[in-house]
This record gives C-alpha cells, structure tokens and sequence, in this order.
C-alpha cells in the first residue's frame, strides 16, 4: 500500500498539489505513480512564467519503462521549477512528496483546487484501475 | 512479477537502474529458469546441427566449447537464437529460448527427420546466471574444489559438467561471470547462497539494459521468423563455407545476400529522452524502425538498435512524441566489460 498523505489534494492522473498558503501550489506525482514508472531517468519541465490550464500536458516524466505526460491540475502561471530534477531525476522516486516535487503554480482561481480529490478519494481511484 | 511465458518473472526486485549497476561495478544475479535446455545425442549429432543451424557445429574442436547460432526456417527467417555446446561429435547441448519453446521443440523434432539422434529437453534443470567483474570470484566461494578445479583457466565461451553443476563462461551482459544449470531441488539453496555472498538479485528490466548495453540481440524484438539474420547483426553467425553444407534456409540467405538487406546498427541519444521499441526511423535511402531502445544506466544516456536500409548515414531521425529528433549511427554495441565503447 502506498503512501497517500492527507494533508494534498490528487488529480486522477496521479497529480498531487500543496497549497502553500500564499495562492501558490506545489505539484508533484503520488508514491504510487513513481511506483508504476519505476526508476526515473528525465524529467522534463515547464518553463517558468507560462500560462497553463487544467488538464493540459506541461511536464513528462520518463522512466526506464515509459515516458508518461504530467497534466497540470489547476489552472495559473508557472512560478517555480524544481530544478534538482535535471541531475537527480531519481528525487522522484525517493522522495515523491517532498524533494522530488516538479513544479510550484500560481492559481487564477484557488477553489478549482478544492474540485480535486482528498486523500480517500484519490485511494479509492487507485484501487478501481 | 509479469507473467513471462508461463514464468513468473520480476521486472525488478528493487531498483532496476541499482541492478543494472551491480552487474556492470561488481556482481549481479538472474533466475533464468526459463531458458530451455535441449540435449542433442546420438550418432549423427553433428550431421543434424550442421543441417539444423546457420552457424557450422564442425568448428567446434575443443570440449565443451560453445557457439552461438540462428536457427533458420527455409525462407531465412530466425526461428530462434541459441547456444549449442560441444562435448562429442555425438553429444550436444542446446539452450533456447522459453518465449518458443515449443516451436522450437517442435522445429527441432520436424527437422531431425531422417537423422539418427535423441533430442531431449532437461526440465529438471534451473539456470542462474551470475554476472559482472566479481561474479567468477564470489560464485567460486559456492563451488566444491572439484567444481573450482574444472572451471579454473576456462575461456570465455566453454561449459563444463562438474558434479552437479553446469558451469558456462556465456551470458548476457558483455560481463565475465558464469551460467549454471543446477538440480530444481537444490535451486533455491544455490541462489540464497550467492545472495549471502552478495550477489545482487537482479530482473528482467536490468536484463534487458544490460544486454542492449552489450549489443545483444532479443529474439521476437530484434529479430523474428520474418527476418533475415543478414538484417539482424548475425551475419558473423552464418558459416557460408563449406559451400556444400546445405543448412536450413541456405539458398534463401544467399539470394538475400546477392539482393541485399536492410542492416542493424546501433543509435545513440544524448540530449534528453528515451528511445524506445517501435519508434520510426529515417536514414538516408529510406525508413526504417527501433527494434530495441532504453536508457543506458552506463552511458547516462539513451541507446537503440535500430533494423534501417543498409543506406543509412552518420546520424539518423527518430519520431519521439510526434517530434523528430537528431541521433548518432554507430555499430549496435555500447558497453563492454563495464567501458562505453563508444
């Protein structure tokens, strides 16, 4: 069983998001994700200052398997990247909720994070695929 | 665990890239368990392998040597890749692919037609194989002194029967190391000992790497029943003399030949990126596919054998997520004995 931290919200797509308390939110992909990718080797990012939408494919994340589209689950503007991520694409997978994060976005709208799933419904998502 | 053609195989037991590493730094291990064993005996054991196999057993002089081989069909398609080991004129050893196993079974009983041999295949056997700079000297320490004693000084690409064992200097990883046949019975115990000894366990994600890293072919991905072994980097495998031993698919090969093929060659990927299997190429005169591509743990970069007209240039382009992308054209090898041969 993977760990699923309370305090995020998921998008279906294996997203995670953390508000940060200042109309920014951190994303990154769920433990269980990293766990179907496997081993990390490119992480390709946003660029800073673009706008996006919900749902629209921003990152990839390619592992020795596949290489997988990471959407943004909110819409607003790239605020940060973790650049880590260029040498230690493996941040991803041992550390999916911290050092491991992706992107940090300014929300246009912050209720439309209130839309994703909670902890429980992100598990129960996971447990019907 | 995937279902591997009726096996029960790991992708990984942990992480794929730390595997990969292992064999290549100091010494990894594979349950391959799968691969099937098939003993060709009898009078005219010779005669039927030089009839059956691309490559000529009649090269084989030394005991226990081995050889590498397709096995072809009438069209000079590739049934099958394998190892055949000598140890008489009228005693062979082959191991096969478990993907085909019963093609193969079938094949080889439907081409022995006519010949006086026993073909047998030896289920009671499990086969790990231990692999990397430090595989010879820590399976040594599992080894009785009758069964160090037979494998001392042995060259690459020989097995030999010591008590229980079958111990190969073969694999399939561009690593020294061995592979050992051992009793099912005494399978488990074997492989607990070798990770006692620190042996890493290693899947078939890492199996996969490390054998394209070494520019080994995968049966069913870079070759298959449709394709030439002239297309598949095999040419060296085929013994066209003496002209009048006539193989299986022999006047096919020659008229490809005279035609010419498509060729097998090696691309390398060093911006960001993963070639991968089933990827459209375009070279030079024409287009072609990736038969096989990953990332290269070694090399920090991606690599793929890709099957393109023989045409083909320096470089070449890949489609990669609806974009095409620039790459290097080399020979289809990478990594030996843990060095780029780039």
């Amino acid at each position: 069983m993977s760990n699923i931290p309370s305090d995020l919200r998921y998008a279906t797509t294996h997203e995670w998001v953390r508000p940060e308390g200042d109309g920014t939110f951190t994303v990154g992909i769920s433990e269980h994700a990293q766990e179907l990718l496997g081993d990390m080797v490119f992480v390709e990012l946003p660029d800073v200052g673009a706008t996006v939408s919900a749902g629209d494919d921003i990152a990839v994340a390619e592992s020795v398997k596949a290489a997988s589209d990471v959407y943004a689950p909110i819409g607003g503007e790239i605020v940060g990247v973790n650049e880590d991520l260029e040498d230690s694409p493996e941040l991803v997978n041992s550390d999916p909720y911290g050092d491991g994060w992706l992107f940090r976005i300014k929300a246009d709208d912050a209720d439309e994070v209130e839309g994703l799933l909670d902890a429980e419904g992100y598990q129960n998502s996971i447990e019907e695929e | 665990m995937v279902d591997f053609h009726g096996w029960e195989m790991p992708i990984n037991y942990g992480s794929q890239i730390e595997e990969h590493h292992a064999v290549r730094r100091t010494a990894g291990m594979f349950d391959v368990s799968h691969m099937t064993i098939v003993d060709v005996v009898g009078e005219q054991a010779q005669n039927y392998l030089r009839h059956l196999l691309a490559n000529d057993v009649a090269k084989l002089k030394e005991r226990g040597k081995a050889l590498y081989s397709g096995m072809l069909n009438e069209e000079g398609g590739v049934v099958d890749d394998l190892i055949v080991y000598h140890f008489e004129t009228t005693n062979y050893r082959l191991v096969v692919n478990s993907a085909t196993r019963q093609k193969d079974m079938d094949w080889l009983n439907a081409q022995a037609e006519g010949f006086d041999v026993t073909i047998t295949e030896r289920p009671e056997f499990a086969m790990i194989a231990v692999q990397g700079p430090q595989a010879k000297e820590k399976a040594a320490g599992l080894f009785s002194s009758a069964q160090n004693e037979a494998v001392a000084g042995m060259k690459p690409f020989f097995g030999v029967q010591a008590e229980d064992l079958f111990i190969a200097t073969t694999g399939y990883t561009g690593e020294a190391g061995y592979e050992i046949m051992v009793p099912n019975e005494q399978a488990a115990d074997f492989w607990q000992k070798l990770l006692d000894a620190g042996v890493a366990p290693c899947g078939l994600g890492a199996r996969d790497t490390l054998r394209l890293e070494a520019g080994m072919n995968l049966y069913g991905q870079d070759m298959d029943e449709t394709i030439s072994p002239l297309a598949a980097n095999m040419g060296w495998t085929i013994t066209w003399e003496p002209a009048e031993r006539n193989f299986v698919g022999r006047k096919a090969l020659e008229a490809q030949k005279a035609a010419g093929t498509d060729k097998l060659v090696g691309l390398v990927l060093t911006e960001k990126g993963v070639l991968r299997h089933g990827q459209a190429v375009k070279v030079e005169g024409g287009e072609g596919v990736i038969t096989s591509g990953t990332f290269s743990p070694t090399l920090g970069h991606s690599i793929a054998m890709a099957r393109v007209p023989a045409s083909v240039g320096e470089t070449a382009q890949v489609e990669m997520r609806k974009k095409w992308v620039t790459v290097n054209v080399v020979k289809p090898s990478f990594v030996r004995n843990g060095k780029s041969v780039l």
